[in-house]
């Protein structure tokens, strides 16, 4: 083989390749999308005046606010309960590992519409909470019946339920880290707990942040459920119960809620994005523009070879 | 002064299946020990027993005279709490073949990582301490590159520079070189020579003969999870006594 040493070849230009049929897909996708708001706009049973007037609407905007607070509370009893249980399921002692598996048995295996409802049977079915000694004297009592908690009952209800599934989800992220991982940590002399905190979860986060932003999402529209507690203040409810009942316009009110659902959830997937770009770092082998500057400044420097 | 390393008897078993059966050897401070021998013959096994990432069956382990992994009160033997055996694993270092740099941290970060957190130096000094480290093994450039963006060999020698953030007294090394392209070696065998010139007390498991032959003070070769032959590297690998020794040397050398 002989080397021959010839000045640097043109650049290659050739012709791109053409996507017609594309474009033809693209315009009748487009013509369907413009009929369909015509449609839309001029058929009656929408309702679009009625839209615009309750868009903004103060018991709207309480409903909105009353399903988010539903939403982050019972995500972080979620995640934080999530977080034990996986750890309890990932344990070598087998009493831990039990109650969790029992803990999930339960609570995935049951309807969480069904187990609602029991949570807002709970002040019927027990009355009277008391500690004490048993059988002996009562040191503290506090009567359920007299409490109005359906917005804490629908919370635990929705948390707990959701406990399940995240445990699974961050077992899932906790076991895809590799063992020497845990193994340069151990020898690094850090404890158990470091190398929880430090070096795994952080790279299992990157596993458990895309099914979470799932389960945030879904936990967002189940909060409709509650009216099982019964709890009504939360977005659909106040949307199909409290004002169309007494509107008789079903179509509008259902489109705002639908509106706020979609516009929650957009602002939910923006900061998923951001998350996951943060949980990936160190993930890829490319190089970012700083560092590929820095490297063709060295080649320059380095003379043409 | 004792040895560094005191092995008496020692073994280990994964349920029926017998890896090491009874080793014995010391190594003094300062001293460079390789040990050698076919894959399955419990080398690396025996090297993970010293910083307490596997557990001893049976025999005794002596790391700095301090029993490793259990504590040893009126005759009975007590198993360490795992605070305990990681407080006893800070001084050692531990180099490993497939180098487990923490991917989430950058070559810098992966270095102070556990002087800041396990020992609690101070960030400032952590950094100044890693980046003249960093010097050390050749890599200045290379404080903010992520362990993806560097070659094996780059990793492998960020890994050490993380071992040495500890000032471990003794460093153990497994395989450190075979997971690395054949022109990659060099640059982590000439980091490991400087260090053994600086009397660092050293344990590797390899199967580089000609860094053996250089750098060693003492060649083990074991084989099913006994040490069949030891002494100077030279004479062991210039006239091996034992067959066994023989024929692994004619197919590595």
């Amino acid at each position: 083989m002989t080397v021959v040493q010839a000045s640097a070849p043109p650049a290659v230009d050739a012709v791109p390749l053409r996507h017609p049929w594309r474009w033809v897909g693209a315009t009748v996708i487009l013509v369907l999308v413009v009929l369909f708001i015509y449609g839309a706009a001029t058929n009656k049973a929408y309702g679009w005046s009625t839209y615009a007037q309750y868009l903004f609407n103060d018991r709207i905007l309480l409903g909105v606010s009353n399903t988010l607070q539903l939403t982050v509370y019972a995500m972080v009893i979620g995640v934080a309960l999530g977080i034990v249980l996986s750890v309890m399921r990932l344990s070598p002692n087998p009493v831990l590992q039990s109650v969790a598996w029992v803990f999930l048995w339960i609570f995935r295996g049951t309807p969480v519409y069904v187990q609602l409802v029991f949570w807002g049977l709970i002040p019927t079915i027990y009355q009277n909470i008391q500690i004490g000694v048993p059988f002996g004297p009562s040191l503290f009592h506090l009567n359920l019946q007299s409490l109005s908690i359906p917005f804490l009952l629908a919370v635990i209800g929705l948390g707990l339920n959701e406990a399940a599934y995240m445990a699974e989800i961050i077992r899932a992220g906790i076991t895809s880290v590799p063992e020497g991982q845990t193994e340069a940590s151990k020898a690094l002399g850090m404890s158990w707990g470091m190398t929880m905190r430090r070096t795994v979860l952080p790279q299992a986060m990157r596993v458990i942040i895309p099914p979470t932003g799932n389960e945030l999402i879904s936990m967002l529209k189940t909060t409709s459920l509650v009216t099982a507690v019964p709890y009504s203040f939360d977005l659909y409810s106040i949307a199909s119960r409290e004002i169309a009942a007494r509107t008789f316009e079903p179509v509008p009110l259902l489109l705002v809620a639908a509106t706020w659902y979609l516009i929650v959830t957009s602002v939910l997937m923006v900061g998923q994005y951001y998350l996951e770009k943060y949980f990936s770092r160190g993930i890829s082998r490319q190089l970012t523009t700083k560092q590929l500057d820095a490297l063709a400044k060295a080649q320059t420097d380095a003379g043409h070879v | 002064m004792t040895a560094m390393v005191r092995a008496e008897q020692v073994c280990k078993s994964f349920g029926a299946l017998q890896v090491l059966k009874g080793v014995t050897l010391s190594v003094e401070r300062g001293q460079v020990l390789v040990l050698v021998g076919p894959s399955g013959s419990g080398k690396s096994t025996f090297l993970r027993c010293i910083n307490h990432l596997e557990t001893v069956t049976a025999g005794r382990l002596y790391v700095d005279d301090d029993l490793v992994g259990y504590r040893e009160a009126r005759g009975k033997l007590y198993e360490m709490s795992p605070r305990e055996a990681a407080k006893q694993r800070r001084d050692i270092g531990m180099v490993f073949q497939h180098f487990n740099l923490f991917p989430h941290r950058t070559a810098l970060h992966n270095i102070i990582e556990s002087p800041v957190h396990v020992k609690g130096v101070k960030k400032a000094e952590a950094l100044s301490r890693a980046r003249e480290l960093l010097g050390t093994v050749g890599l200045s450039d290379k404080a903010d590159a992520y362990p993806a963006q560097l070659s094996g060999g780059q990793q492998q020698r960020v890994a050490i520079a993380r071992a040495l953030a500890m000032d471990p007294k003794l460093m153990l090394f497994d395989e450190p070189t075979s997971a690395l392209d054949p022109e990659l070696v060099g640059e982590v065998l000439a980091v490991m020579k400087k260090l053994a010139s600086e009397g660092m007390t050293m344990i590797v498991v390899t199967h580089e003969m000609g860094f053996a032959r250089e750098v060693a003070d003492e060649l083990v070769f074991m084989d099913g999870g006994v040490i069949v032959e030891s002494g100077p590297p030279r004479a062991v690998l210039a006239n091996p006594q034992h067959e066994r020794t023989k024929t692994f040397l004619s197919k590595v050398m």
